[in-house]
């Protein structure tokens, strides 16, 4: 350990429901290349508003689905079209298990 | 530091093929990956999985493990020892591709053991720190925006909470060295949070290089497991065993909520599984989830003869009672 800040006090924003994203500004915050978003948008992973890339507009949500999109994507070297029908099918899962769970 | 057998932890052989290697990870994924499996000790074994995985698919760093490997077992101590590498000629193949990749595919790096990295080193995969730059051209960059995850349970999530985070983040210096700086930082978290929501910490991030702004750092809301409730988005639900009386002839009874207990009136006629729906109860927020209470009719086991002849005194109160009706052809 080479460095240690002292403490630091934050009150975070809450991205969900708070937050928007621009293009730029959602690739920044997971990583990802343009290209790999466009991708998911035009599998209709992800609906932006907007008319087109320089004005998309991505609401807060869209932030954990992009990060699942691309490790997806990294960990079983999927393509665009793979990673939707996985999240779709984890997404049914979910909702059984949710039913298995709540009742 | 502990020398690992990514063999072992593939499931396969040394003498394994490369395309071996690859189907032995592909499957070890599919059933540990955090997204697939939500075991708690799934994460940690797929990290494990992609980190062996990694270091054996490059021919030229399994080469270089192999050599190393022929002289330490799973778990024994190890350091490496000077120049052990001096006899390999690494052609950055791997360097140059990871440059290629996204931040967030070399990001998986950054996480791998302390004894991969004194292997093969930090960059072996990941690239810098900078993260807006996506072009690779010169100039000022912003640092890359980070992620990690903050538990608190489900209370902590109904009242919100404080929450003192542990951070260890790679810097890189003026020389191109990285080195690790632990970070210790008290973030507030909301009251209503839900599962899988992020909490934006504006300039936390990576270092921007050339006095570029630092970038984000954004913290992944988990909510532990609770013995008594189950959350689905806002709404939370409880089981409420009931006895065959209170759900026959009504009853008001005490229920428990993350708010504290409260008094519910159970209807007369009540069956098995019906919900109780408490208003508001749930998660607070914008739009604030409601409390379910799911009624479960308890059974008293008949012991004593009084309790016996209670259960006879029943059947002969319902002699029409027949609940396979239904199962008769």
């Amino acid at each position: 350990m080479d460095q240690t800040d002292a403490d630091s006090n934050m009150d975070p924003v809450l991205v969900e429901g708070h937050m928007s994203f621009t293009l730029v500004t959602l690739c920044q915050a997971v990583g990802a290349a343009p290209q790999q978003v466009h991708a998911l948008v035009d599998e209709g992973l992800l609906r932006p508003t907007g008319q087109g890339p320089a004005d998309w507009g991505f609401s807060g949500d869209a932030l954990q689905r992009t990060r699942v999109a691309l490790r997806l994507s990294r960990d079983f070297e999927l393509g665009a079209p793979g990673v939707v029908l996985v999240m779709d099918l984890l997404a049914q899962i979910e909702t059984l298990r949710t039913r298995l769970r709540c009742g | 530091m502990k020398f690992k057998d990514y063999y072992a932890t593939l499931g396969v052989g040394p003498t394994a093929t490369q395309d071996e290697i690859k189907r032995a990870y592909r499957k070890l994924a599919r059933k540990y990956h955090p997204d697939l499996n939500k075991e708690p000790e799934a994460e940690a074994r797929f990290k494990e999985v992609a980190e062996a995985h990694e270091a054996l698919i490059d021919v030229e760093r399994r080469a270089a493990y192999d050599d190393i490997s022929r002289r330490y077992a799973q778990g024994q101590s190890f350091e490496p020892p000077p120049g052990w590498d001096s006899g390999f000629e690494f052609t950055g193949r791997s360097a140059d591709a990871a440059q290629s990749r996204s931040a967030h595919d070399a990001g998986r790096a950054a996480e791998f053991s302390d004894f991969f990295e004194s292997l093969f080193g930090r960059g072996a995969v990941a690239p810098g720190d900078s993260g807006r730059n996506h072009d690779g051209g010169k100039g000022p960059s912003q640092g890359r925006d980070h992620h990690a995850k903050v538990a608190v349970s489900l209370e902590e999530a109904c009242r919100g909470t404080r929450r003192t985070i542990a951070l260890r983040l790679p810097v890189i210096d003026a020389t191109g060295h990285a080195t690790l700086r632990e970070r210790q930082l008290e973030v507030g978290v909301p009251a209503g949070v839900r599962p899988g929501q992020h909490l934006r910490l504006a300039g936390q991030g990576g270092t921007g290089q050339d006095g570029a702004s630092a970038g984000d750092l954004y913290l992944e809301i988990q909510v532990l497991p609770h013995p008594v409730f189950r959350l689905d988005g806002g709404d939370i639900y409880c089981e409420l065993p009931v006895s065959p009386w209170e759900a026959a002839l009504g009853a008001t009874v005490a229920a428990p909520t993350p708010h504290g207990v409260v008094q519910l009136s159970v209807p007369q006629g009540s069956s098995q599984g019906r919900k109780l729906r408490l208003k508001g109860k749930g998660l607070p927020g914008k739009a604030p989830g409601d409390l379910y209470a799911v009624l479960r009719i308890a059974l008293p086991p008949a012991g004593s003869a009084p309790q016996k002849a209670a259960y006879s005194a029943f059947a002969s109160a319902f002699p029409a009672c027949n609940p396979r009706a239904h199962l008769e052809t």
